[in-house]
């Protein structure tokens, strides 16, 4: 038991969870997904918000049950390792703002880090840039960290802190078989779902479900984790959870090699535009944010299943955050960004640095 | 008498970070960093060894750990 419980945090468990997820996300994509987007949190957590009807942009509503069995999963290998432990008070407010803008980012460039290299591996280069920003959010966080940036200490709580989130899944997962899609319609019950575009392009939920299960019990294992992939590059120059995130970008490509679905270009590319500042500027927001919220938005999921309250109120301010960011306009499209994208890339950034200059805490 | 680095209750990358500014700023000698998920277990192991450090012991505390590091 004991080794089974170490083989995923050395360097080859990492390896083999990046390439799980890599190989698995395309065949999502093969499956029903839409075009590098076989696992996407940032854009999954949007449809989310759209199944609720938190925002009403008709072509992406679905209730994607990746991410209830990435928060299942983590909460199932958290048990099953005894590493489940109910904890929150670590500044959650500032959380919750951090996952609003963190998404707004994400939605500016139409991806977070998992889509980033998911759309990179697809043969879009417009993920460069993407990528490029979301390397200069996380430098520039990494400098609020050195200095002494801090969110304070969180403290054990009821188990039943921890189970929230885990529970607010399960009840979407119910939500889902109570009200399932009803061809032809956009409601059924009181879930939306998209008659078109990339919300009504989904894999079965019986091939979803427990691929995101599995995803999210090998990432807890592992601490498998987009933006520490990079934070701890510049921080510390450990590569660990790099090799992991490279892993993911590597299997990925080779997945799409074989299905036929690599495609490289800047133009036309599924569910993308080609601003390139636009690009890197959204996932400079969105790399800040991650950074100053201790998680990419996948290990963000992975830490709630394992009883963290703190990042579970990140999440839920990534959820309002889609929301807020498609009624404000703020989403880009494959035209291009929305109507007030760049006021709100600029504004997120001026709150990131509000919060990174002002909250620095004494913990000694 | 070794140093100790109380850690407990903060999240990623935070319990890392204090063993390194420990480990710059003593150089050499004991230091013992309290945690409390497993996560910052192998982390701050995994930091510290990358170091040069040697993990000397990691005792389980109720529901934190007690990490000492040695370097001579």
């Amino acid at each position: 038991m004991s080794k089974f419980v170490q083989v995923f945090a050395t360097r080859w468990g990492i390896i083999a969870v990046g390439a799980f997820i890599g190989i698995f996300a395309q065949l999502l994509q093969k499956l029903g997904n839409p075009a590098n987007m076989g696992v996407c949190v940032a854009c999954f957590e949007r449809d989310m918000a759209g199944a609720l009807g938190l925002h009403r942009a008709a072509i992406v509503q679905y209730m994607r049950p990746e991410i209830i069995g990435f928060v299942l999963g983590s909460l199932i290998a958290a048990y099953a390792f005894k590493e489940f432990r109910a904890r929150s008070g670590s500044a959650p407010i500032v959380r919750f703002i951090l996952g609003a803008f963190a998404m707004i980012g994400a939605l500016v460039f139409l991806g977070c880090p998992w889509r980033a290299a998911l759309r990179l591996a697809g043969g879009d280069w417009n993920a460069i840039f993407g990528l490029l920003g979301l390397i200069g959010g996380i430098w520039v966080g990494t400098f609020f960290l050195k200095g002494g940036y801090n969110l304070g200490r969180s403290q054990t709580t009821h188990t039943s802190v921890g189970w929230l989130l885990p529970l607010t899944m399960l009840g979407f997962l119910v939500l889902m078989l109570v009200f399932p899609q009803v061809e032809g319609q956009e409601k059924s019950g009181v879930l939306f779902y998209s008659m078109k575009g990339p919300g009504s392009m989904h894999a079965p939920l019986i091939v979803s479900l427990p691929i995101g299960l599995i995803i999210g019990f090998l990432a807890q294992r592992s601490r498998f984790c987009t933006m520490g992939a990079i934070r701890d590059l510049v921080l510390f120059r450990q590569t660990h959870l790099l090799t992991g995130f490279v892993s993911l970008v590597v299997f990925a490509f080779l997945t799409n090699l074989a299905l036929g679905q690599f495609h490289p270009g800047f133009a036309n590319q599924p569910v993308a535009h080609t601003m390139g500042l636009w690009n890197f500027g959204g996932m400079v927001l969105a790399g800040l944010a991650f950074c100053l919220g201790g998680g990419c938005p996948g290990r963000q999921l992975f830490l709630s299943g394992e009883g963290d309250g703190d990042a579970a109120v990140f999440v839920m301010g990534m959820i309002v955050g889609a929301g807020i960011a498609h009624n404000f306009g703020l989403a880009s499209s494959p035209t291009g960004v929305g109507p007030y994208g760049i006021p709100a890339v600029i504004t997120g950034l001026l709150v990131c640095l509000f919060i990174g200059f002002t909250m620095r805490q004494k913990t000694a | 008498m070794s140093a100790i680095v109380d850690a407990t209750g903060l999240s990623c990358p935070q319990p890392v970070i204090l063993t390194m500014n420990e480990i710059k700023k003593i150089g050499k000698g004991e230091i013992t960093v309290l945690v409390d998920t497993v996560t910052s277990r192998e982390n701050v192991s995994r930091a510290a060894v990358a170091q040069g450090w040697i993990l000397k012991s990691v005792e389980e505390e109720g529901e934190a750990f007690r990490i000492t590091i040695t370097k001579d």
